[in-house]
């Protein structure tokens, strides 16, 4: 009889890891949301510069002398023509917003329009006052607000996603009994560990994969300045999720070592759900509040939305992303501890749901 | 040789195992027999180590077992599980493969335990689109892929068709005859009576009896003989030392004092008329199962 050598701990954890994607990238469900997803994230970084971009310059006839001041002014797309008449046909026909013609006021032009004043047009050609900005570099709220969206629901849906994917895992492995022979076959720990480095690299792929889509979108629309700003902060997010991942994957794991059952997942797993959307919800409704963020920026469950933010933000020291990764990947490690110990002693008790103590005492 | 040596475990206040000890030889089929609840799956569950015991070691040829060797041993659980939505073949190499199986070993071992099973042309199909026999076969290759040290089988016999219990049967005495200990646990007397070389009879969490199936069958048997003739055999009840507990025409079942009786019975009768049949007889596995259990 030939004897094999059982497997090192680390091609077992990558065979059951291996495992946990196939089947995964297998499943036509989990498929189409990842599609859906992206697209999503890609949708909302092209759009806005597609539907408010460069193209909706208000096209204008202009002529004669008011041609030069028009094009001075770089804000309009100028249909140049010879005479008032011919201007005023353009206008007729809709093909320009406006025509620009030489007139007689301060500001040498008349702005010839169908039934309505082109507010556009006018304030364009109007003399404004100057204006000061005291604090020149502060970004405009409307683009925080996207990015706290981005950040929160990204790692809100990713994290659902994948937890509950590896909580089905285990409880399909419970329900179905194949636990016995697997445990039977490699130790507790490797099992966990495979789960967990699996759908970690799955979510993890998943999250690298719309940050470069993001990043790719901002890239071809022209959006260089907003790359910038929000790349260091995107490579930040990506780092904070891998170690904050593996902490939820290992609660989610520990969770699902409780029940046998798929209809009792939901009451184990949704104080987890529950903790996941805390900092979603927080980001969104604080990402203006220094002080609230600076504390999801430090407790682990949120760290890696809130850290990401104030690097965008610019509130940030440049240790302060470093000591909240230390305190992240020492409470992950805390957590896979505590988690892979229910694992164990959950996974052989079937039928009723197992107390936590229970799980925890032997 | 497996050896079980004073296994005891409890689960909270309730003892299940009490001083559990038996011998499951190399190349020997043996069967594992007990009532509901009697111990048998929590046995089994400690031999592989999937539970601790709270006393007692489980050796290998006279050494305590490893944790290295028990990921060497096969195992169907009772409850039968195998990943519903993988196809057969891909988690049957997944499980050798676990077991430390080079990946184009685990593909031949898979294929050809699969097409012994009968299950050669259901290779790509996933679990969960199989028979509850054809599942069972699937678990049957999952415990063998990896040519196990030492196999387990909880109720490898349940659920199957009489002519899978051949096919399946057929594979295991395949697979003792090189030379592994193999250890079954089964309700359906009948089959392992057939089937087993040894027999461990387990009745609340105490081994009762253990040893060669004829080694039992002979300790338990009382020294009962039958005699059929051709004419009467009513001469029986007069016959000193002969207790005759059933008696019909030519046929009598009756008990002997010593074998000495028995042949001067057996002469008796070849002068009265011709002799059918005589012989003793022996207890069906039914018949010492419920007397040993008492």
């Amino acid at each position: 009889m030939t004897r094999y050598q059982s497997p090192a701990a680390l091609p077992a954890t990558w065979l059951v890891a291996e495992r946990e994607i196939r089947m995964r990238l297998r499943s036509k469900a989990f498929l189409i949301s990842t599609g859906i997803l992206m697209l999503i994230v890609l949708a909302s970084v092209i759009l806005p510069s597609v539907l408010g971009g460069n193209s909706s310059l208000p096209k204008v006839a202009a002529v004669g002398s008011a041609i030069s001041s028009v094009e001075d002014t770089k804000a309009f797309e100028v249909t140049e023509v010879d005479s008032v008449g011919e201007a005023e046909d353009l206008v007729r026909s809709e093909d320009v917003e406006a025509a620009i013609v030489p007139g007689d006021g301060p500001t040498g032009v008349t702005v010839i329009a169908f039934d309505e004043a082109p507010e556009g047009v006018v304030a364009a050609l109007s003399v404004s006052p100057e204006v000061q900005l005291l604090d020149a570099n502060a970004m405009n709220s409307g683009l925080i607000y996207i990015v706290a969206l981005g950040f929160g629901l990204v790692f809100f849906m990713s994290a659902i996603t994948f937890g509950s994917t590896i909580a089905q895992s285990v409880v399909e492995e419970k329900q179905t009994r194949i636990v016995e022979i697997l445990m039977s076959t490699v130790p507790v720990r490797i099992l966990l560990a495979g789960k967990i480095l699996g759908n970690s690299l799955l979510a993890f792929g998943q999250i690298v994969i719309i940050g470069v889509l993001a990043g790719v979108g901002m890239l071809a629309t022209g959006q260089d300045i907003l790359l910038a700003d929000v790349g260091p902060s995107i490579v930040w997010f990506v780092v904070f999720f891998a170690a904050g991942f593996v902490l939820l994957a290992a609660l989610f794991a520990a969770a699902a070592a409780l029940v046998s059952r798929q209809e009792d997942l939901g009451s184990v797993t949704s104080p987890i759900t529950t903790l996941n959307m805390i900092p979603y919800f927080l980001v969104i409704f604080f990402n203006n509040n220094d002080t609230v963020l600076a504390i999801m920026s430090y407790v682990p469950f949120s760290a890696p939305v809130g850290m990401p933010m104030r690097i965008f933000l610019g509130t940030a020291q440049w240790w302060e992303p470093l000591l909240s990764l230390a305190i992240l990947l020492l409470s992950t490690v805390v957590v896979v501890a505590f988690g892979s110990r229910v694992y164990a002693n959950g996974l052989l008790r079937t039928g009723a749901r197992v107390k936590l103590s229970d799980a925890l005492a032997k | 040789m497996l050896e079980l040596h004073s296994i005891n475990r409890s689960f909270g206040e309730r003892q299940v195992l009490h001083d559990v000890s038996f011998t499951v030889g190399r190349g020997r089929m043996t069967g594992f027999v007990g009532g509901n609840g009697a111990g048998k799956t929590t046995t089994m569950r400690v031999i592989l180590g999937v539970l601790a015991a709270d006393s007692g070691s489980v050796t290998l040829d006279g050494a305590p077992v490893t944790a290295e060797q028990r990921t060497d041993f096969g195992y169907m659980p009772e409850e039968r599980g195998l990943y519903p939505k993988m196809p057969v073949a891909e988690q049957i190499i997944y499980l050798g493969r676990l077991h430390g199986m080079p990946a184009a070993e685990a593909k031949k071992s898979t294929d050809e335990l699969l097409d012994k099973l009968g299950l050669g042309e259901r290779k790509t199909d996933t679990v969960e689109s199989l028979s509850l026999g054809n599942q069972q076969r699937a678990q049957i290759a999952a415990a063998l892929v990896h040519d196990p040290e030492v196999l387990v089988l909880d109720e490898p016999f349940s659920g199957l068709d009489p002519l899978a219990v051949e096919v399946v049967l057929n594979v295991l005495k395949d697979f003792a005859s090189k030379g592994a200990p193999v250890l079954f646990s089964s309700h359906q007397l009948d089959i392992v009576e057939r089937l087993c070389d040894d027999l461990v009879v387990i009745a609340d969490g105490e081994i009762r009896a253990s040893g060669s199936r004829e080694g039992i069958r002979a300790a338990h048997s009382s020294p009962r003989y039958e005699l059929q003739l051709t004419g009467d055999a009513g001469w029986l009840r007069t016959e000193t030392g002969v207790d005759v507990l059933d008696f019909a025409g030519g046929y009598a079942l009756f008990e002997v004092d010593n074998a000495d009786t028995a042949q001067r019975v057996l002469k008796r009768a070849m002068t009265e008329g011709s002799v059918e049949r005589f012989g003793p007889k022996l207890p069906s596995l039914a018949q010492i199962f419920t007397e040993v259990i008492q």
